[in-house]
């Protein structure tokens, strides 16, 4: 039998911003029995006591009493550290560019969180999270957020139908817009406050210095990669394959772009020009493959992104073992990146997705890339 | 589902003649007490009665009790106020591990003025021993503090012992009192107290009132300053609806004193025995025969004090935990931390359940079958 809202106990991860705060607002709006839980992931308090996490969780504390739901916070600090925090240091000693809020929806939003909602009676998780849900022929599948801009299936393409059926994600269908006017008209605290930018656990800081906190910086040389000096880099871990910004190369013959890593020599390889022929592949194979709604028996024709909010392009999957894929491009991809997702659409439907480990073109390894 | 509060050592519902006592005074009696005329003097009046009341409770005199916003005001008064008008005779101060933030605190504070503080440690009996005192114990000791009764685990301290041992020597005695008055006898010339704190909310009186016994001859450097009040000692327009409500509620609590303690000792030994007779693995943080009736703290091997809270509470039962959880970080008690070491798990897996003037047999019965369900429910996991 199926419950009435009014029954259903909906648990919402609630950050304290705009979103969370809607998705418990609509929530409540449709009878759900809502409970405000914030989560405590990252330590960040500073010399003076200040915390960030402390006026977070003040702003779901007024939220909630403005919408009258119970609230609480629970501390995941540990298993944040050991699970994505230690993937996160682990990725960039091995040269590659991390991606934390991938790890941290499939370890601990979705896993410890949801363990510890369903221990709270809970019937379902909801999170502010830009992506939809739909039942087909009784499997669960993920579905982009109608704001494209928005869409936030990317991160989430680590996470099974099993996790998925015990989730709502009640602002899939909205734009941010509406879901910004929707808290102005509700007069919730938190309708102007603003969204939070970059990686959690680094927030407003510089990402060179935090990252320099737990990693040492070993400086060395920029080079081209036909072996011309072009400087001194920082430590390779700062750099990202494609970039532009903050190298520090000037002179003619630019702009000069990051085309990949020399871990071994501690070499960081540029090249000049956005069109730069070292920046592009037609085949990668990435690792720790995940199939929301199983995996693909053959070949598998669909569109898949390279990073978040880059547009779709045309692939070609062919699974192979140990959870690994090959995905061959229909044309040429800039600035593939190790370390990043990979992550599989067919139309609106997220299928899942994989690490980004090695690139290749012209059935040749691109080992510069790192 | 009716909410059951077992949560009285953190605040207590008012009693409804406090309410009535407070709402009249609010009505007809506006006057600032200080002025000479009636208004005044009226206000002034209802003062002195409260004081003469508050004195007697505690055999003492009415010059010697300053109402105060609290207990953390009277804390901070007795600590940092006899440290201060005192420093001249010494600059050592004892307290104990396990004493209330507001003790802890301020002595944290005087530490960074130059002053030295020694905490002393308890054991897993929660008291402190007298051999530790008498260790600890300097020349140029000018204050000790210590609680009548811990506020987490309910053990009450040999306070009595410890006043004998100042009788002869320079030391002022400080006892927080807040969680022992209304249900200990308190004589504070017979318990050689020189400075005792209670507070309003914690007896069924209103929140933003609290009373510091101060002896005649102890000196006081005041922390605030302004009027007369208060022998200036705690300058400000007094409360004076608080402090009529804190009257009423102090003669309520100790109209029927014995019955009301018989009764929360029931209810503290029969929570206890469902737990045993559903055989629920716990433990007692703490001796029984050392604790106050209203106050019993239980361990629960394999629970997680976050996720028990949330459970209680979703299923009714307003109970806490010492660790003070803010925006999700879980600090161990220091209560129990003091009582058990940093490794103990009881420090992070332990729930405070307080009885009190809300509770009626009946509720005690369901709120330990809820209790149980929950911890059926989460420990066998």
């Amino acid at each position: 039998m199926v419950k009435e809202n009014k029954d259903t106990r909906v648990v919402v991860g609630m950050s304290g911003g705009v979103d969370s705060s809607v998705t418990a607002l609509l929530l409540k709006q449709q009878g759900y029995e809502v409970i405000g839980i914030f989560m405590k992931n990252w330590d960040d308090t500073d010399e003076h006591g200040v915390c960030t996490a402390t006026e977070d969780f003040d702003d779901v504390v007024r939220v909630c009493n403005q919408l009258d739901i119970p609230y609480f916070a629970v501390n995941f600090e540990k298993q944040y550290w050991d699970k994505v925090f230690t993937y996160f240091l682990d990725e960039y000693k091995a040269g590659r560019t991390p991606n934390p809020d991938v790890m941290c929806n499939k370890e601990i939003k979705f896993k410890a969180f949801l363990d510890h909602t369903l221990s709270l009676g809970a019937d379902y998780v909801a999170t502010g999270h830009y992506a939809q849900t739909r039942l087909v022929d009784g499997q669960v599948q993920l579905l982009r957020g109608v704001d494209s801009n928005k869409d936030q299936t990317y991160f989430l393409n680590q996470l099974s139908a099993d996790v998925l059926e015990k989730v709502m994600f009640p602002l899939g269908h909205l734009p941010k817009k509406e879901v910004r006017k929707i808290a102005a008209e509700n007069h919730l605290v938190t309708a102007n406050k603003k969204d939070s930018t970059g990686i959690c656990f680094i927030g407003e800081r510089d990402f060179k210095t935090f990252l320099s906190e737990y990693l040492p910086a070993q400086p060395g040389r920029i080079q081209t990669m036909d072996g011309e000096d072009k400087g001194q880099h920082e430590g390779l871990m700062y750099y990202t394959i494609g970039q532009r910004q903050g190298l520090g190369i000037g002179g003619p013959g630019g702009p000069w772009f990051v085309v990949g890593k020399n871990l071994r020599e501690n070499i960081l390889y540029v090249g000049a020009g956005y069109d730069n022929p070292y920046l592009y592949s037609d085949r990668l194979i990435a690792e720790k493959a995940n199939w929301i709604n199983g995996v693909p028996k053959d070949t598998l024709h669909c569109t898949a992104k390279f990073r978040y909010r880059q547009k779709d392009s045309k692939v070609t999957v062919t699974v192979a073992a140990d959870d690994r894929v090959h995905v061959e491009f229909d044309q040429l991809e800039r600035s593939i990146t190790p370390g990043q997702s990979v992550v599989f659409y067919q139309g609106d439907v997220c299928l899942g997705g994989a690490t980004i480990d090695e690139i290749f073109l012209d059935n040749k390894k691109l080992d510069y890339v790192g | 589902m009716d909410a059951i509060y077992l949560d009285h050592a953190a605040t207590t519902p008012m009693h409804p003649d406090v309410v009535t006592a407070m709402v009249e005074v609010m009505n007809e009696t506006f006057g600032n007490s200080s002025s000479i005329h009636q208004f005044g003097r009226r206000a002034r009046a209802l003062l002195d009665q409260a004081r003469r009341f508050t004195a007697q409770t505690i055999h003492a005199d009415e010059k010697e009790i300053i109402f105060t916003s609290g207990g953390t005001e009277a804390d901070n008064l007795a600590v940092i106020g006899t440290a201060y008008a005192n420093q001249e005779k010494g600059k050592h101060i004892i307290t104990t591990e396990m004493e209330h933030h507001a003790t802890l605190h301020a002595a944290n504070y005087l530490e960074e003025q130059g002053f030295e503080v020694t905490y002393l440690p308890v054991n897993e009996t929660g008291r402190i021993s007298l051999t530790d005192f008498d260790e600890a114990l300097r020349e140029d000791t000018i204050l000790v503090s210590m609680m009548m009764v811990n506020n987490e685990v309910g053990i009450i301290q040999p306070i009595e012992q410890v006043g004998q041992r100042l009788k002869e020597h320079q030391a002022y005695f400080h006892t927080d009192a807040v969680q022992a008055y209304s249900l200990l006898d308190i004589n504070v010339q017979q318990l050689g107290v020189d400075l005792l704190t209670v507070s309003g909310h914690k007896i069924n009186g209103p929140k933003g009132v609290g009373f510091l016994y101060a002896k005649s001859n102890v000196r006081l450097h005041p922390i605030q300053y302004g009027g007369t009040q208060e022998r200036t000692r705690r300058p400000g327009t007094e409360n004076v609806a608080a402090i009529v409500g804190f009257h009423r509620a102090m003669e309520l609590a100790f109209e029927d004193q014995l019955v009301r303690t018989e009764k929360y000792r029931k209810y503290q030994t029969d929570f206890v025995q469902r737990l045993k007779d559903a055989e629920i693995d716990f433990s007692i943080n703490g001796e029984l025969e050392d604790m106050v009736p209203t106050i019993v703290n239980i361990s629960f091997p394999g629970a997680n004090v976050e996720s028990l809270l949330m459970n209680l509470d979703l299923a009714g039962i307003a109970a806490s935990s010492g660790s003070a959880c803010t925006a999700g970080s879980v600090e161990p008690s220091h209560v129990l931390t003091a009582m058990y070491g940093s490794d103990d798990l009881r420090a992070m897996n332990s729930i405070r359940f307080s009885f009190g003037l809300a509770n009626t047999t009946e509720q005690i019965e369901i709120a330990a079958e809820r209790v149980i369900e929950v911890l059926q429910r989460l420990v066998s996991k």
